[in-house]
């Protein structure tokens, strides 16, 4: 069970690193089309991100928060593109 | 068709199977198939012999092999400290007629990194491609297409 | 059962290496459409193999996991489609690297079919 959380810390630490990552590339972004991207990725991450809170907490509940948070975000990004490429 | 689908998508959330679990999953699904079946066509095209069945499955595998040798691939070109990409935008040609084909075929060749669909026009797809190595459409059809191609042929046509 | 665990966690640790690299492609990359390409796909089968690891680890969620990454492999090319189609209609610029560019030399052409 040690080196089982062991590996789950160190995912988690990767994880959290790659948010920050995504985060400079959302703040420094020269268009707004590559912080599109950048938050495409965000949600992408923390999806992951979630179903491992999900996991040490032993909730399922937070699975479908997830799910939730995905569809929700697809929706933004198709509409964010649409309104970049002719307006809304 | 969109009983099934709404029905099994039900099923795998609750996953249990007691009886009125599987009652109620019953009464919603059917009632989602009345309400949305009217322009559902589109999933008519699917061809349901026992050969496009195990071609679907095989399609699976296939896809996901390629999709982790390729994002290997990728993973090491953002390794790399000179960062060998050698990107352009090329044209394909597909020969599905089927929209629920072209639309599975753009979504493997977006899903496998070093490709992104960018536009398609009648039986031409514009790809973007981290890669380029030839600008020929016969070519670029051959290396990026087929592979997908000859499975979701015998699937939709 | 301690095996499954080890497993999972393993796979779990796979798909955090593949999201750190694609948000490392993120920041490395020269042009939209490269980010695109190195971003968000290779975070796609890091989402996916994560979420199969918690999966793995805890058998009694395997229904919901499976939706998940059945959900994030259909949204997230067409999302990602959606976002080059719109960045090459408003015309931002491809990098200096790139090689060709067939789309342009077309031109564009009104009323396309999809959507």
């Amino acid at each position: 069970m040690d080196s089982v959380k062991i590996i789950l810390y160190i995912a988690g630490a990767l994880i959290l690193s790659g948010i920050l990552l995504a985060l400079w590339r959302f703040i420094k972004g020269p268009r707004t089309a590559d912080r599109v991207v950048a938050f495409d990725l965000l949600t992408v991450i923390s999806i992951a991100l979630m179903a491992m809170v999900a996991f040490f907490n032993g909730r399922i509940i937070y699975l479908d928060v997830a799910l939730v948070y995905g569809l929700l975000s697809f929706t933004g990004v198709i509409v964010v593109a649409r309104f970049i490429e002719k307006g809304l | 068709m969109i009983f099934v689908l709404s029905y099994l998508t039900w099923l795998a959330l609750n996953w249990s199977v007691e009886t009125d679990i599987l009652i109620t999953g019953a009464g919603i699904s059917v009632v989602i198939g009345l309400l949305f079946c009217r322009n559902c066509t589109v999933l008519q095209t699917v061809r349901l012999t026992p050969k496009s069945f195990a071609y679907a499955i095989a399609y699976v595998f296939v896809f996901l092999w390629d999709l982790l040798k390729s994002n290997i691939d990728v993973a090491g070109r953002v390794l790399s400290p000179s960062l060998p990409i050698n990107p352009g935008i090329v044209e394909v040609k597909t020969k599905l007629n089927s929209n629920i084909g072209k639309m599975l075929l753009a979504n493997s060749i977006t899903l496998t990194p070093g490709t992104l669909t960018v536009d398609i026009r009648e039986d031409r797809m514009y790809i973007h491609w981290i890669d380029v190595s030839s600008t020929d459409i016969e070519e670029a059809t051959k290396s990026i297409v087929k592979k997908f191609e000859k499975y979701l042929e015998v699937m939709y046509g | 059962m301690e095996l499954q665990l080890l497993i999972g966690s393993l796979v779990t640790l796979a798909g955090s290496v593949f999201i750190f690299l694609g948000a490392l492609g993120i920041v490395r990359m020269p042009d939209l459409y490269n980010r695109i390409q190195a971003g968000t796909k290779a975070s796609t089968l890091g989402t996916i193999l994560s979420v199969a690891g918690i999966g793995i680890m805890n058998p009694d969620w395997a229904g919901k996991v499976f939706i998940l990454i059945a959900f994030v492999m259909m949204t997230n090319p067409v999302s990602s489609h959606t976002l080059a189609r719109a960045a090459h209609h408003i015309g931002i610029a491809l990098s200096k690297k790139t090689v060709v560019d067939k789309l342009k030399e077309d031109g564009p052409e009104e009323n396309k079919k999809e959507d």
